[in-house]
């Protein structure tokens, strides 16, 4: 740390108080404040930061945060202090945040938008890139996804000393990484298949056959595993299945997981000892708490877009436990409610549904469409009044999440 | 007619980016709600489009799936034989540029599209993204449009296309008018699922199929009432 220059350092010290500020004021975890007002003073602040420490990047439409956590538990057993922006404050500011905070740490995990892999491969120079998946999200600001995975092939050709580890089993990716020299393919599944029916190397119509997929024009095809995902079990490159028994649910943290392994081999730790991090990882900045609130069990889950709905509708536990749906439309969640006609909820036919947030009529006239009958409602205290006692799980996008989990005293 | 409405939604593999199937399902709900049999018809791109359709749906893309899509279409034929059958074709966004004669593709790349509707469009700058209003061509007496654009493309009509709507929020085809329409044939910028805040354009199309229609039950149509009225308010639009 003392080798940044005075500017650097002064950046780091004066961001750091802010970040201290922000969370006595309460007004967040103090991930982004510290950063924003770091890289006004000094702009180079996150390549400084970055020097001399290892980097591991992650990205992809979802699963960042997730991931970002159980990579951090995986390398554990390094006994080495990791940096990490483990609330997901993923741009430039949350980065630099993070390391700056953690001078000393000599390794560092952080999650990053999808947009700004380029410019943070290159200024970070990461020694591992993980790359989870590609669907659509927030379309009215983000990127296109076909686009976003041309620059991130344009980066990679930039940075060939970079380690990939990327899912061989979302097409989008594939070609994404698919010239690099070093990747380790894992076919991590890909439960959302909606924008991935063609190929994206020439456009021909995708042949897909038990997870597997192949071009029939142009030959382009799934690259070899060494890891994958098999039901509830890890499959090591060796071939050894062994169940990953975490405490996070649903097929897509078991995805992230073995992904985390992969990153885990990159550095050289073992996965028996890997996993015994990972098993203990139990929620993730909120996600999957449970609170008890007046008798009530509530279960929190986020998920920001189809392919998310798609699989944490896959989480849920099932009926009769009741379900509140809350979905908002602020600048962070995309402020296109378009995506929710993307999502099947028919499943939720024939048990209790709870709906709200601030677009929760958008969500109403889908689940109508649906044939899922609901329940309006303004708060999650209403929704607590309503269900008396017993479970409850609740699904909502990014900002109607944070004012839930605000709602019940910032759960985490 | 006889048999079910056949709504054939065309190229959901390539034209589907953001909730697109909600003008089937919206089509199809509002169909059953008047004891008319719809019945859906999946064509992915790598299948024929069949000509006996009675409503085709187009929906967004990006660039890339945008130009497949048209070049496939144009190869295939079949939407083309329709429209000359005068079938009804509602067409969105990326799929509204690509039923014209010419639209920017890859790149802003100008690329031959199906000549279905005389328009044509081009890339611009910026990028059009936000909500949007728009006051319905008197002619199809409907009210007002609203709903969602995010599109990258400017569109001028021929004599033989007419506006669909005037602007009164919002971007639509950059010069104050809104998509297009002629004879069955209609196009709009409002993306995804844009039947969901208009049911009365759903009926609109529906309608030019059926017949007249008998009015469904308040409460059936009230959430979609309330959606609109919720939607025109955010943007200090009049009812």
């Amino acid at each position: 740390m003392n080798k940044l220059p005075l500017r650097a350092r002064l950046a780091t010290s004066v961001g750091g108080a802010a970040s201290k500020v922000s969370r006595l004021a309460g007004r967040g975890d103090g991930s982004v404040i510290g950063g924003v007002i770091g890289l006004r003073l000094e702009p180079d602040l996150l390549a400084m930061l970055a020097q001399d420490r290892q980097v591991v990047l992650v990205t992809g439409t979802n699963g960042k945060t997730t991931t970002t956590r159980l990579i951090t538990a995986a390398l554990a057993p390094l006994g080495q202090e990791i940096a990490s922006n483990a609330f997901g404050a993923n741009m430039e500011a949350g980065m630099a945040s993070a390391l700056g905070q953690q001078p000393d740490a000599t390794l560092a995990v952080l999650e990053c938008d999808e947009k700004y892999i380029p410019s943070v491969l290159k200024t970070t120079r990461a020694r591992v890139l993980v790359l989870l998946n590609l669907s659509r999200d927030q379309m009215d600001r983000a990127a296109e996804i076909w686009l976003l995975a041309r620059r991130w092939h344009e980066a990679l050709a930039q940075a060939p000393d970079c380690h990939v580890v990327a899912n061989a089993d979302d097409p989008l990716i594939a070609w994404a990484a698919g010239e690099h020299a070093r990747v380790t393919w894992v076919a991590a599944g890909q439960r959302w298949h909606d924008d991935s029916w063609c190929c994206p190397r020439c456009g021909s119509h995708l042949h897909r056959d038990d997870g597997d997929w192949k071009c029939g024009e142009c030959g382009f095809s799934r690259p070899p595993i060494r890891w994958a995902l098999d039901g509830d079990d890890v499959v090591d490159p060796a071939g050894r299945v062994r169940p990953l028994d975490l405490s996070l649910p649903g097929r897509a943290n078991r995805s992230n997981a073995v992904v985390a392994l992969a990153v885990a081999e990159v550095f050289g730790v073992d996965e028996v000892h890997a996993l015994r991090g990972m098993r203990d990882v139990r929620s993730v900045a909120g996600r999957y708490t449970t609170v008890e609130r007046r008798g009530v069990s509530i279960r929190l889950l986020l998920a920001k877009n189809p392919a998310g709905w798609l699989e944490a509708l896959d989480v849920l536990r099932p009926p009769p436990e009741p379900v509140m749906l809350a979905v908002n439309a602020q600048t962070p969640d995309g402020k296109d409610t378009s995506w929710l006609w993307d999502v099947d909820y028919r499943r939720l036919r024939g048990r209790r549904v709870f709906v709200g947030g601030e677009r929760r009529t958008d969500l109403a006239v889908r689940l109508e469409a649906d044939g899922v009958g609901f329940e309006l409602v303004s708060t999650i205290d209403e929704v607590v009044g309503r269900v008396g006692s017993g479970p409850l799980e609740v699904l909502a996008n990014y900002t109607a999440f944070q004012q839930i989990r605000t709602a019940l005293g910032r759960a985490s | 007619m006889s048999g079910p409405i056949r709504l054939v939604w065309v190229y959901p593999d390539l034209l589907s980016t953001y909730g697109d199937k909600g003008n089937l399902l919206v089509l199809e709900r509002r169909a059953r709600l008047r004891g008319l049999e719809a019945a859906p018809v999946l064509v992915n791109s790598d299948q024929p489009v069949p000509r006996d359709g009675d409503i085709y749906l187009l929906g967004g893309g990006e660039d890339l799936p945008q130009v497949l899509a048209a070049r496939r279409l144009r190869a295939d034929g079949g939407l083309v034989e329709a429209a000359e059958r005068g079938a009804v074709i509602f067409a969105v966004c990326a799929g509204y540029q690509l039923i014209g004669h010419v639209f920017g593709g890859a790149d802003g790349e100008p690329t031959e599209g199906l000549g279905i509707l005389d328009i044509t469009s081009a890339r611009a700058e910026p990028r059009s993204v936000g909500e949007i209003v728009a006051d319905v061509d008197p002619v199809l007496g409907i009210p007002k449009l609203t709903g969602f654009e995010n599109h990258q493309g400017h569109t001028t009509l021929g004599p033989r296309a007419i506006p669909l709507a005037t602007v009164t929020t919002g971007i639509g085809n950059g010069d104050g008018t809104e998509g297009a329409h002629a004879g069955r044939v209609l196009g709009t910028y409002l993306h995804g699922p844009a039947l969901v805040r208009n049911p009365a354009l759903a009926d609109l199309l529906l309608g030019w199929v059926a017949g007249p229609l008998p009015p469904i039950a308040h409460e059936d149509d009230e959430l979609a009432q309330t959606l609109r009225r919720e939607r025109l308010t955010a943007v200090g639009a009049a009812q």
